[in-house]
């Protein structure tokens, strides 16, 4: 290319731009059950539909986006194919010179939105969970009957029309054993340029708190050694990736609530409420978007770094361990499993213990809050 | 480049931003984004401009030649001609061969 004009897959320079990232739930709804998911209304549900943000509503929050100098908004859901003005919206975000990243179970994609998308790509690569390998094991977990044989057609159609997409997978037990075959398949997808991710550490309490689907939930996680056996199946490969993230991310965080990104980027759920991340569904950090905008909510998020925690027990514990990069522990974690932003989730505190003794970062009965020489143990991973 | 020929420009064409292409401003940064498959190498590149491409795009309305796209420039940087014709035929030879712009003339 000439010295005029470059091309990149991002602005040069990080732009000046207030809103780096966009997400939007078009809808809590979903055609599939999913066993472990949170955000699965039924399809059909009239009431659901009835509060989703209209349509010019959406448009209007795009466009304020786009104001803002955001490059990139996220469609998810809820399966956010299942609303009737996606490809709609979808035109409209993508002629404000947004990006797209659609987030899809695949099972809507039909032959006019494959048209559509290799006409006007969405310029990210789509992400399509898969539940199963074969309709036994995957309609376990949707409980969705025909909903295989639906997500391997729009699967199909996505290859056929070369629509760039990864796949990523719910690891559950109705479809562990699938697991060497799930990755080897994921191979052969043209655009999966590394192993595909897996859910498996799941919430509690996020979004329904119900007491027989917390259980369920529960029986479902994997035990903190059985998610290890799955993350350091590469031997090999897991230690040399953790030596190198561990020198850059482990450390006691301190007591600062949000390390993380939230708040340069926003979420939007399906009824135009603005948060800092989808997360985090606090009272004090929602912003209802029917009354304020984006830049408003902007305003709202920027004292966020500033948050404290203050939970003694946190502060006892989380606050002064270093395993802070292995764990999930966030506010946003807090919140779904205990309505703080400061409780430490036992279970993500299991598992960053259990990668933590597998790597030899500590011994048996140890705590990642315990250990003075922990820069020392990290080095000689 | 994909299924891109070369486009001749002359500094009697006139160009405009394609339709193709949307072209955004943020923060004083011009950043065109593909509309439509098959401007960039790849389906998920943009394209920035440096400060002479930023200066030639926004001179581009559809209405003044080349030639006149120029002598504004020329003027306004007070730079040889010469020198800008090149530049701008340049510019506008790539551009319009990407399909982010669109010639007439």
């Amino acid at each position: 290319m000439s010295e005029f004009v470059r091309q990149v897959k991002q602005p040069v320079k990080p732009l000046a731009s207030r809103l780096g990232r966009l997400d939007i739930e078009l809808t809590e709804r979903c055609d599939n059950d999913c066993v472990h998911c949170c955000i699965n209304l039924p399809a059909g549900d009239a009431a659901a539909r009835a509060r989703e943000m209209p349509t010019a509503k959406v448009k209007e929050i795009l466009r304020q986006a786009a104001d803002l100098g955001c490059m990139q908004v996220r469609f998810t859901g809820g399966e956010p194919l299942l609303r009737p003005d996606f490809e709609e919206l979808y035109l409209f975000a993508r002629r404000l010179g947004l990006k797209v990243l659609i987030f899809t179970n695949a099972r809507h994609v039909t032959p006019a939105l494959v048209d559509l998308l290799a006409r006007i790509p969405p310029l990210v690569t789509i992400e399509v969970t898969v539940y199963g390998m074969h309709a036994e094991s995957y309609e376990a977990v949707t409980r969705a009957p025909g909903s295989f044989a639906q997500f391997r057609r729009g699967v199909d159609l996505l290859l056929e029309r070369r629509i760039p997409f990864v796949v990523k997978s719910a690891l559950l037990p109705q479809n562990r054993a699938e697991l060497g075959e799930f990755e080897t398949w994921a191979a052969t997808i043209p655009w999966m340029t590394k192993a595909p991710g897996h859910s498996m550490f799941f919430d509690l309490r996020n979004r329904r708190d119900d007491p027989e689907k917390n259980r369920l939930v529960e029986s479902l996680r994997l035990t903190p050694e059985e998610g290890v056996a799955v993350l350091t199946r590469d031997a090999d490969r897991y230690r040399k990736g953790m030596k190198e993230f561990g020198s850059k991310f482990m450390r006691p965080p301190g007591d600062v609530l949000f390390g993380c990104g939230a708040g340069a980027g926003l979420s939007v759920d399906a009824y135009g409420r603005a948060q800092p991340c989808m997360g985090v569904r606090a009272p004090g950090l929602t912003v209802d978007l029917a009354e304020k905008t984006l830049s408003d909510a902007l305003d709202h998020f920027s004292t966020l770094r500033e948050m404290r925690a203050t939970n003694p027990e946190y502060l006892r514990r989380c606050a002064r361990c270093f395993l802070k990069g292995l764990c999930e522990q966030c506010p946003a974690k807090s919140w779904a499993e205990h309505g703080t932003y400061d409780t430490p989730v036992e279970y993500l505190c299991d598992v960053a213990h259990a990668q933590a003794r597998w790597l030899g970062w500590l011994k048996d009965g140890e705590k990642g809050w315990e250990v003075a020489e922990w820069r020392q143990r990290v080095e000689a991973t | 480049m994909t299924a891109a020929s070369k486009i001749d420009v002359t500094l009697a064409t006139i160009c405009a931003p394609s339709e193709d292409v949307v072209a955004r401003e943020i923060e004083g940064d011009i950043v065109i984004v593909p509309l439509v498959a098959g401007i960039g190498d790849a389906d998920d590149e943009l394209f920035t401009l440096n400060d002479t491409g930023k200066a030639i795009w926004k001179q581009l309305d559809g209405e003044r030649t080349l030639g006149d796209v120029a002598k504004v420039l020329a003027q306004e940087f007070e730079a040889p001609l010469a020198e800008l014709q090149a530049d701008v035929l340049g510019f506008a030879g790539e551009m319009t061969t990407r399909r982010i712009l669109a010639a007439r003339g």
